[in-house]
């Protein structure tokens, strides 16, 4: 047998998509030290989220919220053998480009975290390690997809333990998809120039900044070096495959305000690949108790009978928030 | 009529029942592939498949939802079983790297290395060589298992990466390092489904 030449591509679209798509059935928990993470993975977690503070303690510690330190992510890495991702603040290249060199195994770009960029998200295509962003609606998913991001998730409202938000995004999702299958392609080309504006949001500012009217020419960047008509075709592209596969071309999770089985389940019911549980575990009464619940209900989320079973004895959920209470709305952030 | 089951707890499930789909229209034949998840479905079944995913949390749900032991125990009676990165380590006797809690079902004799691999930046795409096919096959390897060493006479290497042996075949069961699911090109697939005809 002839020895073969090993020619190795790293980083491939198929390489970052395909890290989402182990991760398919699965909890990914928030933890914010080795202790917590070791109680993730024998729970039965997919990945752990590397973190300074549970969402729920971000919104109540105000200021701002960072990358965590460097130290901390390392410690939880050490201690556990499954995947560990990490936060960037929305924009932030340079906590990006030290977490892909630190080693992590996917980042979140995160509206938990106080963003550094008022206009733009990365260009995720740019990096090796995969990414996976946050959605309240098809626009930003489409744009989060064509940036980049190999995984989406919910935005939900993190921290409050109250599902409605990430309810409302899979629902604006779904139902928006459903509409795009009854769109001939130039419709949808509309939606997608309708969908490229937030990246013109810059280029006007300047425009009126310098009393000039809000128009780009064609072969202007807007983003990075993508000329508006760039953009546009390559939202369009994202658009067709959503519309042929009749979903999202890459693994979409639900994330928000999952606090409970039953919340697990509902996620699940609703189609999504997986669940990501921020404070629900750790803000819980019985944390290992209320971990492995969650895993068991992803795994049986049609099976009612099992999820009673599942549900009894977990001891008390975390304590939920009214949306309309809140002071700050983390899912406004990024568009 | 072929029934091809994917045990469908966590991890790439749909990409191996669409491959095992394709597959069975390409060689001809009439079957179903069902998402597997309880003991029951096990019923009839000619083949099955584990999938990539996490191997605690496969592990973790396999034992609870009382299908190790059944697998085993069909894996040993010659129904075909192929097991892909998170399913190699599912079917290998020996592993390093293993968290204490997890169980397996040994029943391919190699040692495997968990995440040898390395991290995700550490992934890679490169051609491998397979045993039963003159063109090369692109091996997919999400931070992947290393099969270190060949425990018996009984295993045979089908795939290579340069030299290194990156999937296994023992009588019935298959093992790779690599995601064949992940691409278009069902000859993986094929040759172990063949097994099932």
């Amino acid at each position: 047998m002839g020895k073969l030449d090993i020619i190795e591509a790293k980083g491939t679209e198929r390489l970052k998509r395909g890290f989402a798509k182990m991760v398919k059935g699965g909890v990914i928990m928030d933890v914010t030290n080795a202790e917590q993470a070791r109680i993730a993975e024998e729970a039965g977690a997919v990945s752990v989220m590397a973190l300074h503070r549970v969402p729920a303690d971000i919104r109540k510690a105000g200021g701002v919220a960072r990358m965590a330190p460097i130290e901390k992510i390392q410690e939880i890495m050490d201690a556990v053998t499954i995947p560990v991702m990490a936060k960037v603040r929305i924009g932030h290249v340079a906590e990006a480009r030290i977490l892909e060199a630190l080693g992590v195994d996917m980042i979140d770009e995160s509206e938990v975290l106080t963003p550094s960029d008022p206009y733009f998200h990365i260009d995720k295509r740019e990096f090796k390690v995969p990414f996976v962003c946050g959605d309240r609606n098809l626009g930003e998913a489409v744009r989060r997809i064509w940036e980049g991001a190999a995984m989406i998730r919910t935005k939900g409202e993190a921290g409050t333990g109250n599902i409605v938000e990430a309810v409302r995004h899979v629902r604006l999702l779904n139902d928006n998809i459903a509409l795009l299958q009854r769109m001939t392609d130039e419709q949808v080309y509309g939606v997608a120039e309708k969908f490229a504006e937030p990246y013109l949001r810059l280029a006007f500012e300047v425009r009126e900044i310098s009393g000039l009217p809000k128009q780009v020419l064609e072969s202007e960047p807007v983003y990075g070096h993508y000329t508006y008509r760039e953009i546009v075709e390559g939202l369009y592209k994202v658009l067709l495959e959503i519309k042929k596969l009749g979903r999202l071309p890459v693994v979409n999770f639900a994330a928000g305000g999952v606090a409970t089985p039953a919340d697990a389940a509902l996620m699940m019911q609703m189609g999504m690949d997986g669940v990501f549980v921020g404070s629900g575990i750790f803000k819980s009464s019985n944390p290992p108790k209320m971990a492995r619940a969650i895993v068991e209900a992803v795994n049986h989320w049609d099976e009612p009978d099992v999820l009673a079973e599942i549900s009894k004895d977990i001891g008390e959920p975390m304590h939920g928030q009214e949306i309309e209470q809140l002071e700050v709305r983390l899912e406004e952030r990024g568009v | 009529m072929v029934r091809v089951g994917v045990i469908g707890l966590q991890g790439d499930v749909s990409e191996h029942i669409d491959a095992a789909k394709r597959t069975l229209e390409n060689l001809g034949v009439s079957g179903e592939v069902i998402w597997l998840r309880r003991k029951e479905q096990l019923e009839g079944i000619s083949a099955i498949i584990i999938p990539g995913g996490e191997s605690t949390t496969i592990s973790r749900l396999m034992v609870e939802n009382g299908l190790l032991e059944p697998v085993r125990k069909l894996g040993e009676e010659g129904l075909p079983i192929m097991g892909t990165c998170a399913g190699l380590i599912m079917l290998s006797k020996e592993v390093i790297g293993a968290t204490p809690e997890q169980k397996f079902l040994a029943l391919l004799d190699v040692r495997v290395n968990r995440n040898a691999y390395g991290r995700q930046v550490d992934s890679f795409e490169a051609p491998v060589k397979l045993a039963f096919s003159d063109e090369p096959f692109i091996g997919v390897f999400i931070r992947a298992p290393r099969i270190v060493e060949l425990l018996s006479d009984r295993v045979k290497p089908i795939a290579w990466l340069g030299d290194r042996v990156v999937g296994v075949e023992q009588d019935n069961i298959i093992g790779l390092e690599f995601h064949p699911e992940l691409t278009d090109d069902t000859r993986v697939h094929e040759y172990f489904l063949r097994k099932a005809l």
